[in-house]
């Protein structure tokens, strides 16, 4: 669990406005474990999707370096797989047809066409969707979207899965079944995830780590949090637990009092 | 609906496909309903004449009142209705006759019109629809041909003939070289803004997978641009439409532009609204058409 996977050094990311320069990051160092679960948490605007774009690789950065195994990033590539916040599923395609097109993406130099359809149908089943791999994205909830979102991401074996939100638009209690069946999907596998949150409970349940960060403009890592909790974790067990109360309290303590969020008025 | 003049096969179709026993209460409902005890019963059917059925007949009934009331002022020359009706009779009683090339069944006219307008409108889309792409794809070809485009874009069809005379020297290639400059900009412009507007997430999807260029087109940018693509491809042939019988006016052969031309030289009015009505049908079809192949290939996200 030491070794150095993501490392980023020195990261200051500026954005180019009307207004002139806008500071969105600055002075960011983080180092991810191999097979580690972090959370990215913090207020909105505060800068946590831009981080997780940069280690995306969809962005680059202003100052400072990002490296994957050792690796400098240099741009997007499908051993980051990325959960987006809105699914990003393709419309147009089915179920099994968005997660064959990143299998497709991946293995096709090295493996035959049956052995990729296996892959898709094993990524599906993973998320519990076999049944509903011949719809379309318009006709399966909000809930099911996402959880395709995670099996094409999965189904490339990334060597990290970076997740946006990836349970922000959906209602309380798919919410919940789906960090139940994350937290099963990571243990099998052992995959390293960044993942960005605005909800305390989500950070806490799921991570290893979780990074707080300043408010914006300019935001910075302003506190790490190592959660000490045993795996497999069980959130009504957990609810009784005084460490997971006092890691809640202490991610909440961050947020609300000492960076509690003044809206600017414009 | 103005179809219904003609009691051409378009009247029937929508009759047939709203009710099976609407087809009666159509034809019902000009006169003073007879028995509308009856209609009281089915509460029904009587909302949907009230919503569905009713607006447009009377639309057609007013139509009809003001040309009746047109004509009847006896200066205008222009034929009644009921005259017009007589004439069409004729007209469609063989459409398809051939006398010599320049006395053919209305058809012939129509079917020709229409073979300008495929040639013209499919070399459009042959140039359009590519040079769309690429220039809603590149940033230097977008700010490159945008202005060029602004410039042409309004210019009269008509003006565009002389050219197309002067270079293809006959009537026949120059009315196909004005379909085609005409119908050519809202294709070019309704792809250029559909690829500019695919939404970011679908290209961030082809970021994260590394796909390649050849796999982007097929599977993102042209689902994603195809509806954009329809509605310029709707819009051309709308526009085609318009510009053939102008036209056709001016370089004379065969084809519903000329045949007005050539009814107005013999001063048969009665066939000049006949034609425009076929104009307006043909028209109609051709967008409905193109409706119904858009919404098939619409979808969630990209409804309009």
């Amino acid at each position: 669990m030491s070794l150095k996977y993501i490392e980023i050094q020195g990261v200051e990311q500026t954005f180019k406005t009307k207004k002139g320069n806008f500071p969105a990051l600055r002075d960011i160092n983080l180092t991810v474990a191999k097979g580690e679960f972090v959370t990215l948490i913090g207020h909105s605007g505060c800068g946590k999707s831009t981080l997780l774009n940069l280690i995306a690789g969809l962005t680059v950065p202003t100052e400072g370096v990002l490296l994957c195994a050792d690796k400098e990033i240099a741009g997007p590539g499908p051993e980051r797989a990325v959960v987006f916040q809105n699914h990003s599923l393709l419309p147009w395609l089915t179920c099994f047809e968005n997660v064959y097109l990143a299998v497709e993406r991946v293995f096709s130099a090295t493996e035959t066409k049956a052995q990729l359809k296996a892959r898709t149908d094993a990524a599906l089943a993973m998320v519990g969707l076999t049944p509903a791999a011949q719809k379309r994205p318009g006709e399966i909830s909000g809930g099911m979207k996402q959880r395709v979102g995670i099996a094409r991401a999965l189904s490339m074996e990334p060597k990290v899965l970076l997740m946006d939100e990836p349970f922000g638009a959906l209602d309380a209690l798919t919410r919940a079944k789906l960090q139940d069946e994350l937290l099963d999907i990571v243990a099998r596998t052992h995959s390293t995830v960044v993942m960005v949150t605005h909800d305390v409970d989500e950070a806490v349940l799921l991570s290893d780590r979780i990074v707080m960060l300043t408010n914006g403009p300019a935001a910075t890592i302003g506190e790490v949090l190592t959660v000490d909790l045993p795996r497999p974790r069980n959130r009504v067990a957990l609810a009784d637990e005084p460490k997971y109360q006092q890691c809640r309290k202490a991610v909440i303590d961050f947020l609300y009092t000492r960076q509690a969020h003044v809206e600017k008025v414009a | 609906m103005v179809s219904a003049v003609f009691h051409s096969p378009l009247e029937v179709a929508p009759a047939t496909k709203a009710e099976p026993h609407a087809v009666t209460t159509v034809a019902a409902v000009p006169r003073p309903a007879p028995a509308p005890v009856v209609q009281f019963k089915r509460g029904w059917d009587l909302r949907f004449l009230w919503t569905n059925v009713l607006p447009p007949v009377l639309g057609l009934v007013f139509l009809i009142t003001v040309w009746a009331v047109v004509a009847g002022t006896g200066e205008s020359g222009i034929p009644t209705p009921l005259e017009t009706w007589k004439q069409a009779l004729e007209v469609f009683s063989d459409p398809f006759y051939q006398v010599g090339p320049n006395d053919q069944g209305v058809g012939w006219n129509v079917l020709m019109s229409l073979q300008r307008v495929a040639i013209g409108f499919g070399l459009a889309a042959a140039v359009g629809i590519p040079a769309g792409f690429a220039i809603g794809r590149f940033e230097f070809l977008s700010r490159m041909f945008n202005p060029l485009i602004s410039l042409l874009r309004p210019v009269s069809p008509l003006a565009w003939l002389p050219i197309g005379l002067l270079v293809f020297k006959g009537a026949n290639p120059a009315a196909i070289w004005t379909i085609f400059i005409c119908s050519i900009w809202p294709m070019i412009i309704n792809t250029a803004v559909g690829v500019q507007r695919v939404p970011q997430d679908y290209m961030n999807v082809a970021r994260v997978l590394n796909l390649s260029e050849w796999k982007i087109f097929t599977k993102i940018l042209f689902p994603a641009v195809l509806p954009y693509l329809l509605t310029g491809v709707r819009l051309a042939v709308g526009t085609a439409w318009l510009v053939i019988v102008a036209a056709e006016m001016l370089t004379g052969g065969v084809g519903i532009g000329f045949w007005i031309w050539d009814e107005w030289n013999n001063l048969n009015v009665a066939s000049i609204i006949i034609a425009i009505f076929v104009i307006g049908i043909v028209g109609l079809l051709l967008e409905f058409g193109l409706i119904k192949l858009a919404t098939l290939f619409t979808f969630e996200e990209v409804k309009s």
